[in-house]
């Protein structure tokens, strides 16, 4: 036991004295969380759009007030020619081409078929579709009101919707995207530490002082988490406090639980960090590889993008991912207050992982280099 | 100029005599462009739902198999009472619920008003967004399907220029593209020169005649062929395996290309000279770039509908413009003169990047 102590107390040196680590570990993650999670928002606004307008009617020019009237979209030129609404899709300066055809105010009112036209720039297929669909909608709106003016009578659909969204009635975007930010910025700082811990001593050479001590592997591997245990749950701390007061996100589950859970994960996390440890030579290599599997961890995490969109072998392989379940934990547990039997399986699934894993990297830890 | 050679060839040994690290070097970022162009996408289909049908008749029948036969929509469960849909809503199993009101069909024939209800789990907001909007559309169409007629005579035709069919494939190779190579650049730079500093070798380069700015340029020029063969393979990947199109000109991208790898490898070369160890160098280019260039550079999320001050900052990225450059290349076809001011932002940004890595470079060591 006191030797693991030593082993602790040497690595909390190590971190501390280094100057330009203690920012990276305590400002940065702050500073990330704060700014990147106003970034993760899929809501498209300030959508530029340009009216080629072939009809220069009363009813033409109503239907561009709607639209420039709109919050979410902002016109950037009316004239009557395609190409020039074109060029501007070209050069980057609008997203959507809405085009009125001649005759549309004499077609619209005496009942004849009279169609409007959409390009939108498909590039982001996402905003693409969204811009398409807010446009639409203001113009079914638009000829409703319009026909109903008239005097038209437009006939009620037979089918009443009432849409409900639960557990974030705002659609808060940042009530999704901030725990998620917080599990990658905690597992981040956890891989990267412990991946590049004991293969730096191996490249500097102090291993060989470490392994002539008579400390067991077990000792040696438990004495390397454990600084890192605590750092990585004081991140989280840091994390679920910005989380909580500066985003209001909500927390409707038990802290504790979510605690328990964050504690298993970062054994597993530092445990994959220790395993590459030990299998690489330099800490390029290390570094090398941490980041290739938390650049994969992440983008297929269902953090981003859902998971249930993914071809099957994808989603497959996400059944590997750490993060995934991490972050369907963390979300279930504030958002939706699900208690342990919901996630009961996340749980065992992690420590099992957590045990396979350490296991590996003690048994693949060899004292003699 | 022959010490530079020298100094070039030393480095390029220090490279290729590394085969682990040579193997990631090259098979990572193909790995991760394959695994990524296929898995992620912001198309949502299969979507897992429930469905409560307070009815129970042919009609509401009727409306589960369209809803189901869909594509978008798999439905996961069909439930009996209100209480089972928070049940299923806190395991995650499913997205939505859809709740089908009594007497259903009766009153949809006798033109009553029948109801439907969509519950969605909105704690992914934009999944919820989407999916009830397919689902309102689906409605709809079952509505007109049954008879019921509009008298407005308005058709909404639509495009959707450059990605006739809305892949989002288009969107996210340019994107892995792009932050593999701004990664990969920046790290390489940072952590060969802190590695130098941590092994003690950069004292005897530095006591060496050859002056800092050649050592630095020594540095680079390795790199910036490496990451062009890396850029260049993950090109060919996107034209072949992805079949992104490409209207533009071949040396325009690849002169682009190779000015966004420089600037990526001035920045490494910028974080080195800040870090004393590996371990910083790492933590600083991997944390410090990794999540500002997927969030801020437009890769995923749309940056016109970030804060305005967050759009202000996104400017500072050489990424975000790469991104742009790239599309508008590959998919538009455009010439220089289209994207004149992305690239002339990129070569700003490298040249401050350049001017500060100069007055920061330390020629002795503490």
């Amino acid at each position: 036991m006191r030797r693991i102590l030593y082993i602790v107390q040497k690595e909390f040196k190590q971190i501390l004295r280094n100057k330009t680590m203690k920012p990276l570990l305590i400002a940065m993650p702050i500073i990330q969380l704060a700014i990147l999670s106003y970034t993760a928002d899929f809501t498209v606004r300030n959508i530029n759009i340009f009216v080629q307008d072939q009809d220069h009617s009363v009813l033409s020019q109503k239907l561009i007030n709607k639209i420039s009237a709109s919050d979410n979209f902002i016109l950037n030129g009316v004239s009557a020619s395609y190409d020039e609404g074109f060029d501007k899709i070209q050069k980057n300066k609008i997203d959507v081409i809405l085009s009125i055809p001649e005759h549309f105010n004499r077609d619209f009112n005496s009942g004849r078929h009279t169609s409007l036209f959409i390009a939108a720039d498909a590039i982001n297929s996402n905003k693409a579709g969204i811009s398409i669909n807010y446009l639409q909608n203001i113009i079914k709106d638009f000829s409703s009101e319009q026909a109903a003016k008239k005097g038209m009578i437009e006939i009620r659909s037979g089918i009443e919707v009432v849409k409900r969204n639960w557990y974030n009635p705002a659609l808060n975007y940042k009530f999704f995207m901030v725990p998620g930010i917080m599990v990658l910025l905690v597992t981040m700082i956890a891989l990267f530490l412990s991946g590049m811990n004991i293969v730096r001593e191996k490249e500097i050479g102090t291993i060989e002082q470490l392994n002539v001590t008579p400390i067991k592997k077990y000792q040696f591997i438990i004495g390397k988490l454990l600084p890192f245990l605590i750092i990585g749950i004081f991140e989280f701390t840091i994390g679920l406090a910005v989380a909580l007061w500066w985003f209001k996100v909500p927390m409707l589950g038990s802290i504790t639980l979510l605690y328990l859970f964050t504690f298993v994960y970062l054994i597993l996390i530092l445990g994959i960090g220790m395993f590459i440890s030990t299998i690489t030579e330099t800490q390029q290599q290390a570094l090398f590889i941490a980041w290739f599997f938390s650049v994969i961890f992440i983008l297929m995490s269902g953090l981003f993008t859902p998971i249930e969109s993914m071809p099957v072998w994808a989603q497959k392989l996400t059944l590997f991912n750490p993060i995934r379940y991490y972050v369907e934990v963390i979300r279930l547990v504030m958002l939706k207050g699900s208690s342990f039997i919901s996630i009961k399986l996340n749980f065992a699934i992690i420590t099992f992982a957590a045990l396979l894993v350490n296991m590996l990297a003690i048994l693949n830890y060899r004292k003699t280099a | 100029m022959k010490t530079f050679f020298v100094f070039v060839s030393k480095e390029f040994k220090h490279i290729f005599r590394d085969k682990r690290t040579l193997i990631i070097l090259f098979g990572m970022p193909v790995v991760l462009v394959i695994l990524f162009g296929f898995a992620i996408t912001t198309e949502i289909n299969n979507a897992h739902i429930a469905v409560l049908d307070l009815s129970k008749d042919s009609y509401s029948r009727k409306l589960q198999d369209k809803i189901a036969a869909s594509g978008y929509f798999y439905i996961e469960d069909e439930l009996q009472s209100f209480k089972e849909i928070e049940k299923s809503f806190s395991t995650g199993k499913i997205k939505l619920a859809v709740v089908i009101g009594n007497n259903f069909g009766k009153k949809l024939i006798t033109g009553q008003n029948a109801e439907v209800q969509i519950v969605a789990d909105a704690s992914d907001p934009n999944t919820a967004n989407i999916i009830s909007n397919y689902l309102m559309a689906i409605i709809q169409n079952f509505t007109a399907e049954s008879g019921v007629l509009s008298p407005i005579n308005l058709n909404i035709e639509t495009r959707m220029l450059y990605n006739p069919e809305n892949k989002s494939v288009f969107m996210f190779v340019p994107g892995v593209m792009t932050i593999i190579l701004m990664l990969v650049s920046a790290m390489m730079t940072s952590i060969t020169i802190a590695r130098e500093k941590e092994l003690g070798t950069m004292e005897i380069l530095l006591v060496s005649p050859l002056r800092p700015f050649v050592i630095t340029l020594g540095k680079v020029v390795p790199y910036l062929a490496l990451s062009i063969i890396n850029a260049m393979t993950i090109l060919l990947l996107g034209l072949f395996v992805f079949h992104m199109p490409m209207h533009g000109s071949y040396p325009l991208l690849f002169t682009e290309v190779s000015l966004f790898v420089l600037s990526s490898l001035i920045l490494g070369l910028l974080i080195s000279t800040l870090a004393d160890t590996q371990q910083t160098a790492m933590l600083g280019s991997m944390m410090g770039l990794m999540l500002p260039t997927i969030l801020l550079s437009g890769f995923i999320f749309p940056v016109s509908s970030m804060p305005m001050i967050l759009q202000y900052i996104s400017n500072l990225l050489p990424a975000k413009w790469f991104i742009i450059i790239i599309k508008s290349i590959m998919l538009k076809g455009a010439g220089l003169e289209s994207i004149a001011f992305e690239t002339a932002m990129i070569v700003l940004i490298t040249f401050i990047l350049g001017i500060l890595t100069v007055k920061k470079f330390k020629i002795r060591l503490e």
